[in-house]
C-alpha cells in the first residue's frame, strides 16, 4: 500500500505545479497580448542627429521651445511606430517615425492639445498606434483579466492544497482508494 | 468525481486554447485601417514624373485630390527603393492605359524618397503609363495613415476611401474594384439619391469585408 500512497502524492503535487505554471502563463499572455511599450534591449535610442528633417510650419523659437519638445517627447512616446516592432516613434530612429513626430510637433505647436494630436493619429491608424489600449469598454478586460486570473489562481490553489492536506480519511474515503490508516513515509 | 474533474479541466481548457487557436489566425503586421468608408483626406502635390500619352501631367503641375472628384482614383504609394513596388509598377502602368478612356484617374505618390531616384526608377522600369507626384515629409502619407509601400487606395467618385491595398496589387483586385467603383457612381449619376447611396454603400461594405477577410 506504501508505494501506492506515494505515487499518488508525487500524482497530487504535480498536479498542483501543473495548475501554477499554466495561471502564470494565462496571465503572462494576456498581460502581453496589448504589447506594452517595452522596448527591447539595446533598442535604437533617439540620438539627436537624427533630429526632424521638416519643420515646414515651425518657426524659429517653437523648434527650440523646450516645453513643445517635453510636450512632443511626451505624445510621441505614447505612439507606435508603424514600421517597427513594439517601438514608440519616439523610441524609432526610422524616417516615418520622424516625420511623424514632425506632425506631432507641428499640431502641439498649433495650440492642439495632446489628445487631440492622439486623436488625429487614432483617426487615420486606428486605436492600433497606440501603444497601450485606452483604458475603456471591451478594453477594460486587458488589465483587469491578469488581475482576476491572479486573484482566481491562488484562491484556487489554496483551496486544492487544504483540501490535498487535511485529514487523509476524509479525502481517501472520497477517492475511493480505501480508509487504511496514514503510513509515514 | 474523475467526471466532474474532466469537465472542469475541459471547461478552463477550451477557452485558454481557442483564444490561441484565434490568435494563430491573426497576422500581427496587419493594421487594420480606419480609413475606407470615410473621406479621402485632401492633398496638393506637385507632379515630378509626368506619365505618358493621354495620362500626361507636366512637372511641377499641382494636382488637388478635390478636382478629381466625379472620378475613381487609384492611389499608389511607392518609392524606387521598394522591391515588392516592382511586382505591381507594370500591371499598375497597363491597367492605368486600358482604362484611360473612363472615368479614371491614377496617381503615384512617392513615399520618403526623392524625385530624382524616382524618375530613374521609371526609366529603369521603361516608363509608367500615369503621372506621380512628390509627398515631401511624408505628410499625405501619414494623413493616409500609410505604414509601408507599397500602399493602394482607391477612391469612388464621391471622394471616398473605399479600399485600401496593402502590398502589390493584383490585377484581379485591382480591375474588380475600379469596375464595382465605376457602376457605383454610374449608378449614382443615374438615380441621384436613396438608390445610388445603397449602392455606394454596399460597394463599401463589401470592401471592408473583402480587406478583414485577408
Amino acid at each position: 500500500m506504501m508505494p501506492l500512497r506515494g505515487l499518488v502524492r508525487a500524482a497530487r503535487v504535480l498536479a498542483a505545479a501543473t495548475l501554477l505554471v499554466a495561471t502564470v502563463q494565462v496571465t503572462a499572455a494576456a498581460a502581453q497580448a496589448p504589447e506594452l511599450p517595452a522596448a527591447p534591449k539595446g533598442a535604437p535610442q533617439d540620438s539627436g542627429a537624427l533630429r526632424v528633417q521638416v519643420l515646414g510650419t515651425l518657426s524659429d523659437a517653437q523648434k527650440n521651445d523646450p516645453v513643445l519638445e517635453a510636450k512632443t517627447k511626451t505624445v510621441a512616446s505614447e505612439l507606435r511606430c508603424p514600421v517597427c516592432q513594439g517601438l514608440s516613434i519616439q523610441d524609432s530612429p526610422s524616417e516615418l517615425a520622424q516625420q511623424m513626430r514632425t506632425v506631432v510637433k507641428e499640431r502641439l505647436a498649433t495650440g492642439q492639445s495632446e489628445q487631440d494630436v492622439k486623436d488625429y493619429f487614432i483617426s487615420k491608424y486606428g486605436e492600433w498606434i497606440l501603444l497601450e489600449p485606452q483604458a475603456h469598454g471591451f478594453n477594460l478586460l486587458v488589465y483587469a483579466l491578469p488581475a482576476l486570473l491572479v486573484v482566481g489562481g491562488a484562491g484556487l490553489i489554496v483551496l486544492l492544497v487544504k483540501r490535498w492536506t487535511a485529514a487523509p480519511s476524509a479525502v481517501a474515503a472520497g477517492d475511493g482508494a480505501g480508509a487504511d490508516e496514514v503510513s509515514p513515509d | 468525481m474523475n467526471w466532474k474533474r474532466a469537465t472542469i479541466a475541459a471547461a478552463t481548457a477550451a477557452p485558454v486554447i481557442g483564444l490561441l487557436a484565434w490568435g494563430m489566425t491573426r497576422d500581427p503586421n496587419d493594421i487594420p485601417s480606419p480609413l475606407p468608408g470615410r473621406e479621402a483626406p485632401a492633398f496638393q502635390l506637385a507632379v515630378f514624373a509626368p506619365g505618358q500619352g493621354d495620362l500626361q501631367r507636366p512637372i511641377g503641375d499641382t494636382v488637388k485630390l478635390a478636382d478629381l472628384r466625379g472620378q475613381v482614383v487609384v492611389l499608389n504609394f511607392w518609392a524606387s527603393w521598394c522591391l515588392a513596388c516592382r511586382d505591381e509598377h507594370a500591371l499598375l502602368s497597363t491597367v492605368a492605359r486600358e482604362y484611360s478612356d473612363r472615368p479614371v484617374k491614377f496617381l503615384g505618390v512617392l513615399y520618403n524618397d526623392v524625385p530624382d531616384k524616382g524618375l530613374a526608377w521609371i526609366a529603369e522600369m521603361g516608363g509608367q503609363s500615369y503621372p506621380s507626384v512628390d509627398d515631401p515629409g511624408a505628410r499625405v502619407a501619414i494623413d493616409y495613415g500609410l505604414y509601408g509601400v507599397p500602399e493602394t487606395f482607391f477612391l469612388d467618385v464621391n471622394g471616398r476611401v473605399a479600399y485600401k491595398h496593402t502590398g502589390p496589387v493584383t490585377p484581379t483586385v485591382l480591375r474588380v474594384k475600379i469596375d464595382s467603383l465605376m457602376a457605383a457612381g454610374a449608378a449614382t449619376e443615374a438615380t441621384p439619391g436613396a438608390s445610388g447611396d445603397s449602392a455606394k454603400a454596399d460597394a463599401a461594405g463589401k470592401d471592408v469585408k473583402a480587406r478583414t477577410g485577408r
